[in-house]
């Protein structure tokens, strides 16, 4: 970052204003621990997170981690013991490892809001944005917005085998691998030559018979396992490829960028091809309207389908972030809905969830700026 | 100040890069008894051998405590972050050329590439309630590789020697390590995936960019990289 960070004084002074704001609103303070253990956020970023974050050893609580970000421990609180709705905001530091050499930040103070409603989801995701949208408005940042939950939808209403729909939708945040199952599904791209030689020779000898011939089995997983993945490759063969006019269709989406009204427009055109996404595009309207009901100039307001993609895999709905013209700045503040999360963390119970985190060292960095 | 060069204190790397400097008029040699990790190199005024692991030498060149140094690229690669701003590539040496690929068991007939990888990563997570383990000393290179070509549902797990034997010892599933025969893999009943090729290793001479480069120790480069017939990379 071409700029120097403001002294950490300011920055703590920066925090305690936007977290005093939040709370005026009525929302709950929380606290969560800065050491969390590892293994609920490595089962779920795996290798991501670990690169990404600081992991030590504590000789009775195991693989400890200096908290890398607030929505695991608050949402694993809210399931916990939360009465609903429930509307939490927090302030702390956050540990990244960065491994590029640069300015970025490997401690920073971030400070956040959260809201757990099973009601009305268009309006909670409105007024986390409009929120966030009222602490930034003298810094005139640049908002980004975009909806998870609409490619999500595409996805799952293609023609095609669950098989199919299950990878890619765990592919949905890794763009180029999503890309390559996309084309190769639809018939694009030609399926590798192994994958060829593999599927004559199961023409002719059984999975089993191909094993045995191979070596010794060696490693946890089974020689069931293999078998039913190869048993798994011939019927995907047979399946027929997700049609070009699908396809097309997914590209097309993926490619909406622009101006609400116009990408809104856009989508319900395809949606009219495309009907698995018409609730998601009806989801993404009512937003609109909730938005301009809380006074946000939505006219304006920037819409990109594939926005939010690249980020940690929770979001699935309603993405947002907020970038300062800095070249090299990650985003001021950002965040999202990420409904799913909760189930995977409730043990068994749900509820959709939206919220966000601001840098305050950034918002510092641009108030002191001339 | 002399211009330091670190090269490696024994085997087969050390007698090679005497070599490959030995070729190009410069006579490098071990000081005293075998032992003692000190050495000269005859017919270049104004510089020093250091002699150091291998595996210590990424780490030296980062701190600048040397000014040159011959390691393998992979070593490189995988300690140093941005290795490429800390160091300046200045000649592929011709040895100690070897693989870093990923390997799974051979009897995993349905895993040829790293999709296949990818699909059988998900599922065996899904099965197992954790997620497929590779077994690798470099975990930069590996991380980034895996990251790049979108390979998920994986975890690395820490091996500093035998890698080899994890899969059979059920201490890992698959594996990311060095090889340049494939010998040891079939001893271990692994293959290769057919675009599991991490990185392609040779034994590297590097510059610090760190290093304190007097006029001193920049004479002494001009005149090492005109007897080798180097381009002199670009230093602060």
């Amino acid at each position: 970052m071409p700029d120097r960070l403001p002294d950490r004084a300011a920055i703590r002074a920066e925090a305690d204003r936007l977290f005093s704001a939040l709370q005026e609103t009525g929302a709950q303070a929380v606290e969560a621990d800065i050491l969390l253990p590892a293994g609920a956020l490595l089962d779920l970023y795996g290798e991501d997170i670990r690169a990404r974050a600081y992991v030590t050893q504590d000789p009775i609580r195991g693989e400890m981690m200096l908290r890398p970000d607030f929505t695991v421990p608050v949402v694993q609180m809210h399931m916990a013991h939360g009465a609903e709705p429930a509307r939490y905001c927090y302030r702390g530091e956050v540990f990244r490892k960065q491994d590029h050499i640069g300015a970025r930040a490997s401690e920073y103070l971030q400070v956040g809001y959260e809201v757990f409603a099973r009601e009305a989801p268009a309006t909670a995701d409105a007024e986390a944005f409009a929120l966030f949208h009222r602490l930034l408005a003298p810094l005139e940042l640049r908002p980004a917005t975009g909806d998870m939950g609409i490619l999500l939808a595409a996805v799952r209403g293609l023609h095609t085998t669950d098989r199919r729909k299950a990878a890619l939708l765990r592919h949905v945040w890794r763009p180029a691998r999503f890309r390559a199952l996309l084309d190769r599904f639809a018939g694009r791209t030609a399926p590798p030559p192994a994958r060829l030689r593999l599927l004559d020779r199961l023409r002719s000898d059984t999975p089993e018979a191909l094993m045995q011939a191979a070596g010794p089995f060696i490693g946890l997983r089974t020689p069931e396992e293999v078998a039913a993945r190869a048993r798994s490759l011939i019927e995907d063969s047979a399946a027929p490829p997700v049609s070009h006019r699908e396809a097309a269709l997914l590209d097309d989406l993926l490619a909406v960028s622009g101006a609400a009204p116009e990408a809104l427009a856009r989508l319900q055109d395809i949606a009219a091809s495309l009907p698995s996404i018409a609730p998601a595009v009806g989801r993404f309207s009512d937003r609109l309207s909730a938005l301009a009901a809380l006074g946000i100039d939505t006219a304006a307001l920037p819409f990109q389908a594939s926005h939010g993609r690249s980020t940690l895999e929770y979001y699935d709905g309603f993405v947002f972030s907020f970038h300062a013209d800095r070249p090299d700045w990650p985003p001021v503040a950002s965040g999202g809905r990420y409904d799913a999360l909760t189930a995977v963390l409730g043990q068994g119970r749900s509820i959709p969830a939206v919220g966000g985190v601001i840098r305050p060292g950034l918002v510092a960095a641009l108030r002191a700026a001339p | 100040m002399t211009l330091k060069i670190g090269v490696p204190s024994k085997g087969r790397l050390m007698d090679r890069t005497f070599a490959w400097f030995g070729a190009r008029g410069l006579t490098m040699r071990q000081s005293g008894s075998e032992r003692e990790y000190s050495g000269s190199i005859d017919g270049l005024d104004g510089a020093e051998l250091v002699l150091l692991s291998a595996s210590e030498i990424p780490r030296e060149l980062s701190a600048g405590r040397i000014h040159l140094g011959v390691t393998g690229s992979d070593l490189v690669r995988d300690r140093l972050a941005d290795w490429d701003m800390q160091v300046a590539e200045l000649a592929p040496m011709g040895f100690g050329q070897a693989d870093l690929i990923i390997a799974v068991p051979a009897a995993w007939i349905d895993v040829d590439t790293l999709d296949d990888l990818d699909a059988v990563a998900a599922a065996f997570r899904a099965v197992h309630g954790h997620r497929l383990r590779i077994a690798t000393k470099y975990h930069r290179l590996v991380r980034d590789f895996l990251a790049g070509q979108g390979v998920a549902d994986y975890q690395l797990v820490d091996s500093l020697g035998a890698t080899e034997g994890t899969v059979k010892n059920l201490t890992a599933e698959a594996i990311a390590d060095i090889t340049s025969t494939g010998e040891t893999l079939r001893a271990n009943h692994l293959k290769t995936l057919f675009d599991g090729l991490v990185h392609r290793s040779e034994a590297t001479l590097y510059a610090a960019r760190a290093a304190d480069w007097t006029p001193a120790a920049r004479a002494a480069l001009a005149d090492l990289a005109r007897r080798t017939g180097l381009v002199p990379p670009a230093l602060p």
